[in-house]
């Protein structure tokens, strides 16, 4: 096998894989009745997973930490959606406090 | 299609917006920077229609490009992408059932699932993942395509902090959700041990390892039947 059907093998597997995992969520969950206390745990597990997702990209790339400038525009973000400001001037805010301070040399 | 804008209002329509804007502008960089390391366009293309995890498919690439089985990038994309089965487990009734089931099933991702989350009707909830969702099957491989076919448009995305607008986009969604102390507790003890485990252990890992947190969120309560709605 060349290089090229490697590949193309390769996003196969990973395009199948993922949807499978996706799929697999929904299936359980129209074979089963759950208690309202599962339902509870499900939702949290949900927000305990992307509370993870989020501060692992907010802190590392490459297994390394990110540098003060992308953690700076979420704790910008942090403080700001404690405000309740609105969730376009969060986002926006954020990208603007490290996009600054990346201009004035912080990593 | 047009029952989806009628659910949503203003301010959540140009959130969802903004955010596929930005996953679009990502997708430029990142299918531009892909082609410089030797990754063919159409590998770009293929892994974004048919893949849709952005993050999965960067280690993919990065991975492919530095050499690596393709096997071993799709193995080790795949251990990113666990994470979409419990997402799955949580908010299935967003996804639809019947051939909607099809398309719904790719829509799932991060994005998708915490502007579902963020809802407070199913009627909303559904409307959201769905605006999220396609936005996203539209702006992202539109995007990688355009950075892979195009070159560099964008030379580095970092420079503008769009870096920052995903975590920011997450922390701004799941922050109602954080107010509650069970939910809090569980994302909190679940981050530090996802953040402390990164540095050892291969990409993905980490994040299925935060769901340790919930031992802490429910705990002692668990005793106590305290979810009584």
């Amino acid at each position: 096998m060349n290089q090229s059907m490697l590949v193309l093998v390769g996003v196969l597997v990973l395009a199948v894989g993922t949807y499978t995992f996706r799929l697999a969520g929904p299936l359980l969950r129209t074979r089963a009745e759950v208690s309202e206390r599962v339902e509870t745990l499900l939702a949290d597990a949900a927000i305990v997973l992307l509370m993870a997702v989020l501060t692992t990209t907010a802190l590392t790339q490459d297994q390394q930490f990110a540098g003060f400038a992308r953690l700076s525009g979420v704790l910008v973000a942090g403080v700001l959606a404690w405000r309740k400001a609105p969730f376009v001037a969060i986002v926006l805010a954020a990208a603007l406090t490290t996009a600054l301070l990346r201009l004035a040399g912080v990593a | 299609m047009r029952s989806i804008w009628s659910h949503l209002g203003r301010p959540t329509t140009r959130a969802i917006a903004l955010v596929c804007v930005a996953d679009g502008l990502v997708g430029i960089s990142y299918g531009a920077v892909a082609v410089h390391s030797g990754i063919q366009p159409w590998v770009v293309l293929a892994l974004a229609l048919l893949v849709l995890a952005g993050a999965s498919e960067i280690l993919f690439v990065g991975i492919v490009a530095a050499g690596g089985s393709p096997l071993t990038a799709a193995l080790a994309g795949l251990l990113v992408n666990a994470r979409h089965l419990p997402f799955g487990l949580a908010i299935h009734e967003v996804v639809g059932t019947g051939w909607r089931r099809v398309l719904g099933t790719h829509l799932l991702n991060d994005e998708s699932v915490v502007f579902a989350l963020d809802q407070d009707t199913l009627e909303r909830k559904r409307a959201a993942f769905w605006a999220c969702g396609l936005g996203i099957l539209l702006c992202w491989p539109a995007g990688a395509a355009l950075g892979a076919f195009a070159g560099t448009v964008i030379e580095d995305t970092d420079a503008f902090g769009l870096d920052v607008m995903f975590p920011a986009v997450l922390l701004a969604l799941i922050f109602p959700a954080l107010r509650e102390r069970r939910t809090r507790r569980a994302a909190l003890v679940g981050a530090v041990v996802a953040v402390a485990a990164t540095p050892f252990l291969p990409a993905g890992i980490p994040v299925l390892l935060s769901l340790v947190g919930l031992l802490f969120g429910f705990g002692r309560k668990q005793l106590k039947p305290e979810v009584t709605a």
